[in-house]
């Protein structure tokens, strides 16, 4: 049933069928019916949030939002392949999707969108998905709005792993735009020399705020560059739960066993402007998403999953209604919330009673 | 005691600390076979091996941010950047990140990471193998900077950098490497970071260095004192957080300042301190706060006349040491 899907995966690395296969490495187990039902639900919260803040934003109430829309199944397959308490997410701005996958709630997502006390990455000091989820709960890790600088730092963590010998995978996200940057390069060169436990997963929707692809790189495929650093380069349709999931699974197989880093690469659409800051039609033709949506991948998970008999209309109605009200809830409870009063305005920036700590 | 150049209290420092502590590495350029390019890791690759003591691409940025990471996943490293030169690709790692590591988390992460990173002028580096650099990382909250001008403080304020939970830039000054030696016990100590030091006592003027040029301030003091000037010699060995209280003891007993670096004047140290002096003892002032630093050119010239032009001297400084104290 779910085999179709992964058609969609392709070796960037060498279509070298002969080196190719092989450095693919082995798959993860298939999903079940009731797998890419959980996956199902983690999609249609993620987006019924998603729309909620987007509203929000435009309400005056949330001050800024990158939206994830489009972005769901490449994010939710991506984690369903690896281990939310033993592996290592070094995030960017557009995971709202990762986050609930990984366990994060929508009320402390909304707390970062409304910048309320409680925010649990840092405590709303910085933009929302930002900061970092206590370590004994989640490795999340996002501590810039530079692009591709999280990818060193990956490199440095998967290093740390594999100094102390721990069984433990680090992803790197970022977005094709972050693919430009010099750090990338340099992140994926020294990992692949160390061959460290790490996956470079790159979420490209083809626009770096309002550059199109085609004036970002003269390729085809991102994952194509894996092969300059001697490294496996999957492209896999983003669109395409189960497709990510087996590509981001045979990559952390290739980490684990001491094989070293893949990059991952998911293609996907950008639904919505760049962020709510941004005017998507002073750049974007029309007929660039025409044909797009119908491709959204939460009907198309659904219609898989109505196929299946694993849905039906009820379940799906009980499935869309309690994520709209989950969100509600979580709306109500953060608008209660209040602001962070800026009595630990001085603190962590030394260590305390360190010289300079002004705590 | 054992007599020890500057480069060798900091090999000493790395290899008593890397014993101490099993999660210290270092990393850079270099720095295994070769021994780094002034030699402070020599030897080290035999003794810890490739995976605690690791050659990099030449990419300060990843130096930077894989340091970084490192640093916030448990481990201690020490990353040298070859030249301070050479830093800029990394400082989006250190002043946009690491800096902001423990504040932008809320305490969730913290980055204990030391970058060594040779510095400072008057070994014929010419634009790009002379830059005084320490200004801009001086001036980021969330940083330590520190900047050791003998073998002894090297030694115990890079065991401190590395104890340190923050990260810390530390500075060393290429022409002090080999030229300056000083007693440095055996065994382990440290120095706090965050603690000037008077290095030499006196009554009539007060003159605050660092690096290199306090040695020069040193000379030039020795020579006053011949002439019936006691000028007080302070080594701020710690650029960030300054020790202010060590500077402003010191002012109010001599009523007289000056402020000697390597570095240009404009937006350097030596402005900081002036301010900080005028803002809290500005009635036991007899005099302005004097300023002595490198000339306003892009950087020090290759040339060695035209490199002596930029570098401050003890001859230099003893002029300005005079005409403070004639004020």
């Amino acid at each position: 049933m779910l085999s179709e899907q992964s058609s969609s995966t392709k070796l960037g690395h060498s279509d070298n069928e002969s080196t190719g296969a092989h450095k693919h490495g082995v798959g993860p187990p298939p999903l079940t019916d009731a797998d890419l039902l959980e996956m199902y639900r983690t999609m249609v919260l993620s987006r019924t949030l998603d729309q909620r803040i987007w509203q929000m934003n435009r309400q005056g109430r949330a001050a800024i939002v990158a939206s994830a829309q489009g972005h769901e199944a490449a994010q939710v397959g991506a984690i369903r392949a690896l281990d939310p308490e033993r592996d290592r997410f070094y995030i960017y701005y557009r995971e709202l999707t990762t986050m609930l996958a990984l366990g994060i709630t929508p009320l402390e997502l909304l707390l970062g969108f409304l910048a309320k006390e409680g925010e649990p990455l840092s405590g709303a000091r910085q933009f929302p998905l930002h900061g970092a989820i206590d370590r004994d709960r989640r490795d999340i890790v996002s501590f810039s709005n530079v692009v591709a600088t999280q990818l060193p730092q990956a490199v440095g963590v998967a290093l740390a792993d594999k100094m102390r010998g721990e069984q433990r995978v680090t992803v790197a996200y970022f977005g094709d735009g972050a693919s430009s940057m010099g750090e990338t390069h340099e992140a994926m060169n020294f990992a692949s020399i160390h061959r460290l436990p790490i996956i470079f997963f790159c979420e490209n929707n083809k626009y770096a705020i309002s550059v199109p692809i085609s004036q970002q790189m003269n390729i085809e495929s991102i994952a194509t560059r894996a092969s300059a650093y001697g490294m496996p380069g999957i492209e896999v349709n983003g669109f395409d739960p189960v497709a990510v999931y087996e590509a981001v699974g045979a990559a952390a197989n290739l980490a684990l066993s001491g094989q070293g880093p893949t990059l991952v690469e998911a293609v996907v659409e950008r639904f919505l402007p760049h962020t709510s800051d941004d005017d998507d039609t002073r750049y974007r033709p029309p007929e660039d998403l025409e044909g797009i949506r119908d491709l959204d991948p939460i009907p198309a998970t659904e219609k898989i999953l109505r196929a299946s008999g694993t849905l039906d209309d009820a379940l799906d109605e009980e499935i869309k209604s309690l994520a709209q009200k989950i969100v509600n809830q979580a709306t109500e409870d953060a608008e209660n919330a209040p602001f962070p009063e800026p009595q630990d305005f001085y603190e962590q920036v030394y260590a305390p009673g360190s010289p300079g700590d002004q705590s | 005691m054992a007599e020890m150049t500057v480069i060798e209290a900091v090999r000493e420092a790395l290899r008593e600390e890397m014993v101490r502590d099993p999660v210290v590495f270092t990393m850079g350029e270099d720095i295994g076979a070769r021994g780094g390019v002034f030699l402070a890791t020599e030897g080290l690759l035999d003794q810890f091996g490739p995976e605690r003591v690791i050659d990099t691409p030449l990419a300060e940025a990843a130096i930077g941010g894989i340091a970084l990471g490192a640093a916030v996943n448990g481990m201690r490293p020490v990353a040298e950047i070859e030249f301070g030169d050479f830093i800029w690709p990394a400082v989006n790692q250190i002043i946009g990140e690491a800096a902001r590591v423990r504040y932008g988390t809320q305490g969730r992460r913290t980055a204990p990471l030391v970058l060594r990173v040779p510095y400072g002028g008057g070994v014929r580096g010419g634009l790009f193998h002379s830059q005084s650099i320490e200004v801009a990382f001086s001036h980021q909250p969330g940083l330590k900077v520190v900047a050791p001008a003998t073998p002894y403080d090297a030694k115990g304020l890079l065991k401190s950098a590395i104890r340190d939970d923050d990260p810390v830039i530390f500075f060393e000054h290429k022409r002090t490497y080999r030229l300056v030696k000083g007693d440095v016990p055996e065994g382990d100590y440290t120095i706090p970071i965050g603690k000037a030091d008077v290095k030499r006592t006196g009554s009539d003027l007060t003159v605050v260095s660092y690096g290199l040029v306090l040695h020069y301030c040193l000379e030039a003091a020795a020579t006053l004192a011949a002439e019936g000037i006691d000028v007080e010699v302070i080594d701020l060995r710690t650029l960030r957080p300054l020790d202010t209280d060590t500077v402003l003891e010191s002012v109010r007993k001599t009523s007289k300042a000056m402020v000697v670096h390597e570095d240009t004047k404009a937006g350097g140290i030596g402005g900081e301190i002036a301010a900080v002096i005028a803002e809290e003892v500005f009635e036991d002032l007899d005099a302005p706060v004097k300023r002595v630093a490198g000339p306003e050119v892009p950087a020090m010239p290759f040339s060695p006349l035209l490199e002596a032009e930029f570098m401050p001297s003890a001859e230099k400084i003893a002029a300005e040491m005079r005409e403070l104290a004639a004020y």
